[in-house]
């Protein structure tokens, strides 16, 4: 029993596929919603790797190491508008996030 | 077969620990699995070969990303049981989305597996002369050291958002003013008088 490419690949997608899920059951936590975006990210940096090593061509290492960059940018800037938010509002319900508008 | 034992185990534990981050009740809770998956992944890009990028995840993810989700987690005092209003009930939805879009990504991928160029290679760890560091140095900063700068501006960028964002002066903190103090000069802050004996000073 060999592990190959389709194996990375099928735990990417379930990964995919768990924080599709996450933002759909959790709209009102934005947490957990910044949580789901950064599993996308990481199934994502798995599917990048995974041709990476299978292809043996370094730049998709680096192309994940983009990716990294940005997840952790976007979780920083995200986490500060939560908190900005929250000091506003006295709450983080995604629903009343329309008020910031304007 | 050691290998094989080391994937499932790994993958096992990235995906339960993904799954327990959106199904979890404390926001807390949720963070930790995070950090279980993000470790776990870690391991199967060790598997792969990736040792420098399972590195960076931890340091990454698992050491500055996922501690300031907790630390935020923490700081924010919110009724999180309100905001679970509506899992049960875009749960099928949800649910059924998720599983159309699983066997599609799957059949793609067995698909890219078996016919696409990287159809029946084992993963390459490095090469015989080269760690995996190396490589993606080499690469790096030759060929895509504008895309690595650029990332720097863009982390740049971020922190300053960041803390744009959520600074906020308090009224009545005295500050330096560093401005007023080197601008000042002495006529500004000092007098010479010569007092009449017996009179003192009188504005």
């Amino acid at each position: 029993m060999t592990i190959g490419l389709a194996h990375y690949l099928t735990v990417a997608a379930i990964l995919f596929t768990i924080g599709v899920f996450g933002i759909f059951v959790n709209r009102k936590n934005v947490i957990i919603i910044l949580m789901s975006i950064e599993l996308i990210l990481l199934s994502v940096n798995i599917n990048l790797v995974a041709f990476s090593t299978h292809l043996n061509e370094v730049s998709g290492q680096i192309l994940a190491m983009f990716v990294l960059t940005v997840a952790a940018a976007e979780a920083a800037v995200g986490l500060a508008i939560l908190v900005t938010f929250f000091r506003n509002r006295g709450d983080i319900a995604v629903d009343d996030a329309s008020v910031m508008k304007g | 077969m050691l290998q094989a034992i080391a994937f499932y185990l790994m993958a096992a534990t990235t995906v339960l620990g993904g799954l327990f981050v959106v199904t979890a009740r404390n926001p807390v809770h949720s963070v930790l699995w995070l950090i279980l998956s993000f470790f776990s992944a870690a391991g199967l890009f060790v598997l792969m070969g990736a040792e420098f990028l399972a590195m960076l995840l931890v340091v990454v993810y698992v050491g500055a990303v996922a501690v300031l989700f907790l630390f935020v987690v923490m700081m924010l005092d919110v009724d999180f049981v309100r905001l679970r209003e509506g899992y049960a009930q875009y749960l099928p939805i949800g649910g059924v989305v998720a599983i159309i879009l699983l066997v599609e990504m799957i059949m793609v991928s067995f698909a890219v597996a078996d016919g696409g160029a990287a159809a029946g290679k084992a993963p390459v760890a490095a090469t015989v002369d080269t760690s995996n560091a190396e490589a993606i140095g080499r690469v790096l900063y030759t060929d895509y050291v504008y895309f690595f700068q650029a990332a720097g501006i863009v982390l740049l960028i971020a922190m300053i958002g960041a803390i744009v964002l959520t600074l906020r002066h308090k009224p009545h903190v005295r500050r330096q003013n560093i401005h007023q103090q080197v601008t000042r000069r002495r006529k500004d802050a000092m007098t010479v008088v010569t007092p009449a004996t017996g009179e003192g000073i009188s504005e």
